[in-house]
């Protein structure tokens, strides 16, 4: 069941002394109603708790049956993935000036 | 009663199962494998272009691939497309939900997707004949808010919601392909693997789900987080997968290890966090926070090298460009920021 609380904030104008009525309405999006873990209630067994079952075991079924790998492979592979790709990671190694398209390249005045 | 009592008991057995298997491969921890390993020296990067133009909160961004251009959503019920190298706005669509919670920009260029409070997703085509940019096709069977949306490619997206779910669907005939069902909290943020055929999600049950987009199943499940999970993203390798939680973390978790490997928080951080990616190699990961900032973790020593201070509200979405180049943020205060 999606539960949306709203609450009401004064309206404010903004720095462009515009007041959006969607501005002063604070939605929360989720729902209040989330669980963490899927409720097997056994006080009132109904057709659809009983599917609702079968399918949690299903699936745990084939989560249980995958392959697994090492954490230390898993770490070796992360890391040597960082190690190999670092020198072309731009934002990790520095962009030179003048190979920064974002920068703005401000002529030169000599004085 | 006796059925339900069996099915709760091999529910059972197959959680411990799991969890054995798990502790059975975990013959070390990501942080002592990384023990001799440098800590990256401290990231500073500076705001290269502002992009002005939205006039209320901007809620999601995304980068074109291949391009510096990306599209942003506002809840001034505006989509804008960017040239981020001369801030200008290629094309500002009007839309007829101003309650927007995500935007995506589609590999080819050809297309701009949104969504959010109407329940559907509306996709743009951006090269129509006689330039304008009209609605495509409005994708609706939804039953709760759309939080999250990625294309495929021109004829396929997917998308996730608060009705607990992620669709696939074909664009072309507007109609849902597959849908994947199992998070038992609203649906927040969804992530494509490099190859395009699995995909995560992250939801407010506190997990994170693989999906199989062609088998059409949940392969794994990563859990651990004390809060609504509401950012996800894939190492560039597809082997891992990062989170961003209500619960002040980000978590890394290895797919083909099925465990998590390390947990990037620090006590000064109490604030949830909102939106992530990482940099090219994966070695930083940047995440974006409640408290107006964007930290920067080496990803491997997970530690904290940088932050982005620069905005005056919220941090809602962040995206590093196709070729690494640069750090797009979009906030609260209205203003996307280009940082590297």
């Amino acid at each position: 069941m999606l539960v949306v609380g709203i609450r009401l904030e004064a309206c404010q104008p903004d720095s462009l002394g515009q007041v959006f009525p969607q501005d002063s309405i604070r939605l929360d999006f989720k729902s209040l109603t989330s669980g963490v873990e899927a409720k097997m209630s056994s006080k009132m067994p109904s057709s659809n708790n009983i599917a609702q079952a079968r399918r949690t075991v299903q699936q745990l079924r084939i989560e249980a049956s995958i392959e697994r790998i090492k954490v230390s492979k898993a770490s070796a592979d992360l890391m040597h993935y960082c190690g190999e790709h670092a020198k072309y990671d731009p934002l990790l190694m520095g962009i030179p000036a003048s190979e920064n398209p974002f920068k703005d390249k401000k002529p030169c005045t000599i004085l | 009663m006796g059925e339900m009592e069996a099915l709760r008991k091999e529910a059972d057995n197959l959680k411990d199962q799991i969890t054995e298997a798990r502790k059975v491969v975990q013959d070390t921890t990501l942080q002592e494998a990384v023990a001799g390993t440098a800590l990256v020296g401290r990231v500073q990067l500076k705001t290269r272009k502002t992009l002005r133009g939205h006039l209320a909160k901007i809620y999601a961004m995304h980068w074109g691939t291949d391009t510096k251009f990306c599209v942003s959503a506002s809840q001034d019920g505006k989509l804008i497309v960017w040239d981020t190298l001369t801030t200008n706005k290629v094309n500002a669509i009007p839309l007829k939900s101003s309650w927007v919670m995500t935007c995506a920009y589609a590999p080819s260029g050809n297309m701009v997707a949104c969504g959010g409070l109407d329940n559907m997703c509306s996709i743009y085509n951006l090269k129509g004949k006689d330039g304008n940019v009209k609605v495509m096709r409005e994708l609706a069977a939804h039953t709760g808010y759309l939080s999250c949306c990625r294309f495929l490619s021109d004829s396929e997206i997917i998308t996730s919601s608060g009705d607990c779910t992620c669709v696939l669907w074909d664009i072309e005939t507007g109609t849902e392909k597959t849908i994947f069902a199992g998070h038992l909290g609203d649906c927040m943020s969804l992530a494509v693997s490099p190859d395009f055929k699995m995909f995560i999600s992250g939801a407010c049950d506190f997990t994170a789900k693989l999906w199989d987009i062609r088998e059409a199943t949940c392969r794994q499940t990563f859990s651990g987080h004390e809060s609504d999970i509401n950012a996800i993203g894939f190492f560039p390798n597809g082997n891992a997968v990062i989170t961003g939680s209500d619960d002040a973390t980000c978590k890394l978790y290895d797919l083909r290890a099925d465990q998590e490997l390390v947990t990037y928080q620090d006590s000064g951080i109490m604030c949830g966090v909102t939106s992530l990616a990482p940099s090219l190699s994966g070695r930083l990961l940047l995440a974006g926070y409640d408290d107006f900032n964007v930290n920067i973790w080496d990803m491997l020593k997970a530690e904290r090298v940088g932050v982005l201070a620069g905005h005056d509200n919220r941090v809602s979405c962040i995206g590093v460009s196709s070729d690494g180049m640069a750090c797009c943020t979009g906030s609260w205060d209205s203003f996307l920021k280009i940082w590297n």
